[in-house]
């Protein structure tokens, strides 16, 4: 059977800092770093945030856009690196929050930036086997980077929610391509509060590695090339790499515009890739094909060949805001009001007195 | 904080579970067994609803003095929000400008933290409100 | 149902009272009280204790126990009983023992509030009174005592014009009033700059609209009217003790504007008094915030709903005026050991019926009224007095 996407919804905490703003405090150029990670401004959870919050309100947004009822919902999957609890899934709290019955699995989902999309792959399996009949996606993080480190500049908060099925599809999953293997291009130990990463060993080894192999894995089954497709949206840690991986692939900046959020909204990790296609399904007419490759640190990239249906014309986008509106909807903060919301001030420890 | 005393009430914190008399017609949030105006006639009959989630502030305040849980949030808006049902919460604004507040802006809810048993304990979430743009 | 009269009073200082423990403040108030009637231990029948919180404050519960065991009343292994309604524990104690004394079943009682706020910081003092609201549905969402108070006002200003300099004087008057009061925890007067200046709380209410935490006890002696005259020449008859409640929650109310708990007990009361608000001289009323007063001066008839913030402006409410308010300095400038407070309230009212009121006497003072409030309303006892 035809499996695809029902419904999508997206989340981007309201918040936002410079890169400026961060190199002022660390002393370095952060109009620079700005320039050449061609990041203007990344997204910042308030403190009542986290994963859990974000992947409820777009799991939310996904719902008010259709009419399925959650009691049908066999499967639930939140992936994401920054899940609150280490034990204890994010994902039981979401599926009561949408008001699935308690006739559903859930579990939740790890690999890096890509764990949001391993979670859709996991969906079109139960849903193709007729095992459940909608399974939901999420991708969602609220990734931190150590002070003054490259990757603080980057690492933001944001998700997005993906409803799978068989029936009154808006868009196809025709294909789905992976290319995993052990590389430790970045990390993080359980009880460490900011990952590590290898440096410049994230780039070619990794990233560019594992896009390319899934990229042409995936054209290779569709049988497609890059000029079949009208948009493509790859992992974008910083607003460079992606443009970079995509030329490597054959695909132009213009087909990779619309999906690339990382220079507004900065890398929200497992939250981009589904961020970046729900930008793209906002404005996607019927008929136009997509291109999308995730990529996870450790490493592995997914990827999928999708395909707009014409059911998209009567899909009630505007229940929920659309990726441009929740990019309108913003305020700026200062560093030391950013390291208050991400936990990064040493409190007061000890009962209240 | 006691887990199994808020865990009991996640459905109204989560969804806005609320009960509506089947004799007056009155809503309560969070739910109620008896109706306080129809009494012994409204036992059996009071109805299960979700609220819509949006409503319009009655009144607020700016919290400046707020107990420790509440410190990374202050100065925090605090509401009480008369829901389009006609029922009346208490709750948080957020992502709004304390400055613009204002009684009968209009408002709908979303989720958030609203607390935790410290850094090892459960972490409660329930509804905050957002103003309606 | 007989009548029933004060005979005897005591108090304590209000304030932080570091030297002095629980038991301490407790025994120090009811001696007094009992010292003022000129009594001995074995004349009295029982013991009415309001406190809202030792379990928390000094981790001690069973406190009525713990008051007849230090004052030595358990020798004669009298009853003892600990009534809570959080603010409004005191002005309850009194409302059981009126109603055991007018009853019949006893003579003659001993109805004292305490409270030991300071053993605990401030914030745990702040936590401790926030359980007198709805922990599951305003607690947990933010809500604080004053933010609710706050919300009050702010809604008060917006249906009826009320400001923050009407908010203020209350505060101003009051500390007036408790410059007068030796036992007050404020002795200085204040100015309206100084309030409208000070650190917001929960806006529009700053650090001086609201009341302080505070040690203190407050006793008086109940003895039923046939038999009061043994004992003084000055029994103060209680001519209307009621008590009303209302929803826990504020939001559940239909009208944050005014506490009908307060109208509906002041109705009661006036009706059993066979009096009407003009005649009552002097009234205590629970400002543990200043627009607490403001909405008791309305809710209780003294003033059109929405005027109240104009009457204290125009000194209506000053001594010499028509009614005096909270010339105690109430509980913004006397202090407010929560569960000592509705006794406190009476003390005052006594003492400005017996004429021994000092610097604050209200000239002729034949009729007193005190409210005494528990969280945001859901319980009020009102209290008329008058002189014979």
């Amino acid at each position: 059977m035809q499996v695809g996407i029902v419904s999508y919804g997206a989340y981007v905490p309201h918040y936002r800092i410079t890169p400026q703003e961060i190199g002022r405090v660390w002393g370095s150029d952060g109009e620079l770093m700005s320039k050449n990670l061609l990041i203007f401004s990344k997204s910042v959870p308030s403190p009542d945030e986290d994963v859990i919050t974000i992947s409820v309100e777009a799991a939310r947004a996904m719902m008010r856009r259709t009419k399925v009822d959650p009691k049908l919902i066999g499967a639930l999957y939140v992936g994401s690196e920054s899940h609150p609890y280490a034990v204890k899934p994010s994902g039981t709290i979401v599926a009561e929050a949408i008001l699935t019955s308690p006739n559903i699995t859930v579990a939740d989902y790890e690999f890096a930036c890509k764990a949001g999309t391993a979670a859709i792959q996991t969906c079109m399996g139960l849903v193709g086997s007729g095992m459940v009949k909608y399974g939901v996606a999420i991708g969602a993080d609220t990734s931190q980077g150590a002070p003054g480190d490259p990757l603080e500049y980057s690492a933001s908060a944001g998700g997005a929610a993906y409803l799978i099925g068989s029936e009154e599809l808006i868009a196809t999953l025709n294909h789905t391509f992976s290319y995993t293997t052990d590389t430790p291009d970045f990390w993080r130990r359980e009880g460490q509060p900011y990952p590590s990463h290898g440096g410049r060993f994230t780039g070619e080894p990794a990233y560019f590695k594992h896009i390319q192999a899934a990229g042409k894995g995936l054209m290779n089954l569709a049988k497609t090339q890059p000029t079949d497709y009208a948009h493509a949206v790859f992992h974008q840690p910083n607003g460079k790499f992606p443009t970079r991986v995509a030329k490597q692939l054959g695909f132009t900046d213009k087909q990779i515009e619309v999906g690339l959020l990382t220079p507004q909204i900065g890398n929200t990790y497992s939250g981009a890739v589904p961020l970046g296609l729900a930008a793209i399904l906002d404005v996607a007419k019927p008929g136009e094909r997509i291109f999308v490759v995730a990529y996870g640190s450790g490493a592995g990239a997914d990827g999928f060949d999708v395909t707009v249906t014409d059911n998209i014309a009567n899909f009630n986008r505007g229940a929920a805001p659309t990726i441009k509106e929740i990019l309108q909807n913003r305020t700026m903060i200062d560093y030391a009001t950013y390291a208050k919301f991400r936990g990064k001030i040493r409190m007061q420890e000890g009962e209240v007195s | 904080m006691s887990t199994a005393r808020l865990w009991r009430e996640n459905p109204s914190r989560y969804n806005l579970a609320a009960s509506k008399c089947g004799v007056c017609g009155k809503v309560f949030f969070p739910p109620r067994n008896v109706c306080s105006t129809c009494h012994r006639k409204s036992i059996g009959k009071m109805q299960q609803l979700l609220l819509s989630g949006e409503g319009e502030v009655y009144s607020y305040s700016v919290v400046h003095d707020a107990p420790s849980q509440f410190e990374l949030l202050k100065p925090y808006v605090l509401a009480m929000i008369r829901m389009d049902e006609g029922v009346m919460l208490t709750s948080q604004l957020i992502d709004v400008d304390p400055k613009k507040v204002e009684i009968g802006m209009r408002v709908k809810t979303t989720m958030r933290k609203v607390g935790e048993d410290g850094p090892a304990g459960v972490i409660y979430y329930g509804y905050k409100f957002k103003p309606i743009t | 149902m007989r009548e029933v009269a004060i005979i005897g009073v005591g108090d304590t200082r209000f304030g932080e009272l570091w030297d002095m423990g629980f038991r301490d403040i407790g025994i120090a108030a009811g001696l007094a009280a009992v010292q003022d009637a000129n009594l001995a231990a074995e004349e009295i029948d029982a013991l009415y204790v309001g406190n809202m919180s030792a379990g928390r404050f000094i981790e001690q519960e069973h406190v009525a126990a713990l008051i007849a065991d230090y004052s030595g009343l358990a020798r004669d292994n009298i009853p003892a009983t600990r009534i809570e309604a959080a603010g409004a524990s005191g002005g309850l104690a009194l409302r059981q023992g009126y109603l055991a004394v007018a009853s019949g079943m006893h003579d003659l009682v001993v109805v004292g509030g305490a409270e030991k706020m300071t053993d605990v910081g401030d914030a745990m003092a702040a936590e401790i009174q926030s359980s007198s609201m709805d922990q599951q549905w305003e607690v947990t969402f933010g809500a604080t005592f004053p933010a609710l108070h706050a919300m009050i006002a702010r809604r008060h200003m917006h249906d009826f014009g009320t400001t923050r300099e009407q908010l203020a004087s209350v505060a101003v008057l009051n500390h007036l009033h408790g410059s007068m009061n030796p036992k007050a925890q404020f002795q200085r007067a204040i100015d309206l700059k100084t309030v409208l200046n000070a650190p917001p709380v929960a806006e529009p209410l700053g650090m001086f609209d609201c009341a302080p935490s505070s040690d203190g006890a407050a006793a008086v002696v109940l003895c039923a009217m046939e038999k009061a005259r043994k004992h003084t020449d000055k029994p103060i008859k209680i001519l209307a003790s009621t008590q009303a409640s209302d929803t826990l929650a504020l939001h559940a109310r239909s009208d944050i504007t005014s506490f009908k708990a307060t109208h509906v007990a002041a109705q009661r009361a006036f009706k059993l008094a066979g009096l009407e608000p003009k005649d009552i001289q002097v009234a205590e009323v629970h400002d543990n915030f200043t627009i607490s007063e403001i909405l008791a001066i309305e809710d209780l008839g003294f003033f059109p709903k929405g005027q109240g913030g104009r009457a204290v402006v125009d000194g209506q409410v000053s001594i010499g005026a028509k009614v005096a308010v909270n010339t105690s300095g109430g509980l913004k400038a006397r202090g407010d050991p929560i569960g000592a407070t509705g006794v406190a309230q009476v003390v005052e009212i006594v003492s400005q019926l017996r004429g021994t009121a000092g610097k604050r006497q209200v000239a002729g003072a034949r009729y007193g009224l005190a409210q005494n409030v528990g969280g945001t309303g859901a319980t009020v006892v009102v209290t008329i007095l008058g002189a014979t």
